[in-house]
């Protein structure tokens, strides 16, 4: 465990050492205002609810996230600090792991950065903070998949430009594929926004995120030599 | 647990073709082993696969008595690597780089003043000078005091003064540990090694004592057998 942390905080600074941690940071934060006010048509809705906060968070997500996740990998590639990274006493997963949750806690923070409209919420009316809770959860949730996802293709390539479009691709892949009945996992994260956590969904988002990861330990180890 | 490396067999491949061919060699406490060869010899695949960072195809090497295929962790921690190129994090300074590794690594960072580092500590990486990434990458590989330090071309790009004391310090720390450093410079093998291995098309053409002419010889063969091929 001590390891990882220590990996998370190298990476953590890494991202705070250039402007894209801020950059990416900044737009999330006012694409969320957009979304909400403008497409969510918030003032209109007529409930004291988040819900056109969350319902574009999957849109967003599959921009936002994979900006995070695109360096994790590539940046080590493109560098050659990868090989220095690897000969060092620590297992492949404790590495993956590391990058990993410095790119979560980064997705966490820049979630906890909207959380003004939970207060403005709570000035205009009275909503049910359970529920909101619960969708943020859902966002947690929804976020750790696409981070997974994008980490997974970063190991690919030493090109970060190609790992972002590439993760953009796949996480809309993923939010198309759910307006079909079988792999509606939006209307999962929907009912869990609605305050109801079902076993189902978290296992499903769980799976993702460990297949990712798994995925992404094969991927170093097969492509170490490019 | 007394220094020392042991390689067998070791071999690669890529794309159906060997870069290493199933290489063997040893070495003891105290030795400096030079590593030499043409360009494309596979001397870099064979450290990359000795620090673990390549898995062989066949064969395996063992760090002071634990293999790295098997006990990579414990290997890697008493092993010391300057990968080709230094491929250091470019956007640390070299004071958080060093505890970065430190920390890793579990030791206490007091290395400065070795590598006259103390002036450039709060110094981003990619502002440095050649000779100083040269010199922060030595630091992070011996800041652990390993048994077993591997260099590829650790003074390639620096000036005549740098490779000088680059050179002495290694000579300085070789008395307890097994060095093993790839380099084109033949005066430079003479100078600080006490055996040299020569690969040529990844197999081991000379194993023996560090004598310009025997070397020289060698390499003359190996340009003659490129050119006949």
């Amino acid at each position: 465990m001590r390891k990882i942390w220590i990996i998370c905080r190298r990476e953590l600074g890494g991202y705070f050492a250039t402007p894209i941690a801020y950059v990416c940071m900044a737009v999330f934060v006012i694409a969320s205002g957009v979304t909400t006010f403008q497409f969510g048509n918030f003032f209109g809705y007529g409930q004291a609810t988040l819900a056109p906060f969350f319902n574009y968070q999957p849109w967003l997500y599959a921009v936002f996230l994979p900006a995070l996740a695109m360096r994790l990998w590539a940046e080590e590639r493109r560098t050659g600090s990868i090989e220095l990274l690897l000969t060092l006493p620590i297992t492949p997963m404790q590495a993956i792991l590391g990058k990993y949750i410095a790119a979560f806690m980064l997705a966490i923070f820049s979630l906890i950065l909207t959380s003004p409209l939970w207060v403005m919420v709570n000035l205009l009316g009275a909503p049910d903070n359970g529920v909101i809770l619960a969708g943020y959860f859902a966002s947690i949730l929804l976020s750790a998949a696409y981070l997974a996802i994008g980490a997974c293709i970063s190991a690919c390539t030493k090109n970060q430009v190609i790992c972002f479009v590439l993760t953009v691709l796949c996480c809309f892949a993923l939010n198309l594929l759910s307006l079909t009945p079988r792999l509606d996992f939006l209307s999962n994260l929907e009912t869990v926004s609605r305050g109801l956590i079902e076993l189902r969904t978290v296992v499903y988002f769980f799976s993702l995120i460990a297949f990712a990861l798994f995925a992404n330990t094969v991927i170093l180890e097969l492509k170490r030599a490019d | 647990m007394s220094a020392s490396l042991r390689v067998m067999n070791l071999t690669k491949k890529f794309s159906g073709l060997a870069v290493v061919d199933n290489i063997s060699f040893s070495a003891a406490e105290g030795e400096v082993v030079g590593l030499l060869g043409p360009n494309g010899a596979g001397k870099s695949t064979t450290m990359k696969m000795i620090t673990g960072f390549l898995r062989p195809d066949a064969g395996t090497a063992y760090v002071a008595g634990f293999d790295i295929q098997e006990q990579p962790v414990a290997a890697k921690s008493i092993m010391g690597y300057l990968p080709e190129g230094m491929p250091l994090y470019p956007d640390m300074t070299v004071g958080s780089f060093l505890k970065f590794i430190a920390d890793v690594r579990g030791v206490d960072l007091d290395l400065y003043d070795v590598f006259n580092l103390r002036a450039v500590v709060n110094k981003r990486i990619e502002d440095l000078s050649k000779g100083y990434k040269k010199r922060v990458g030595l630091a992070q590989a011996l800041l652990h005091d390993p048994d077993v330090l591997i260099l590829d071309e650790p003074t390639d790009g620096l000036d005549p003064i740098q490779k000088r004391d680059v050179r002495a310090l290694i000579k300085q720390v070789s008395q307890k540990k097994v060095v093993l450093l790839s380099t084109h410079l033949l005066e430079e093998v003479a100078e600080i090694c006490d055996r040299v291995i020569v690969i040529a098309a990844g197999k081991v053409m000379l194993d023996g004592l560090p004598r310009v002419t025997s070397i020289e010889q060698v390499f003359a063969e190996i340009e003659t057998e490129g050119m006949d091929a």
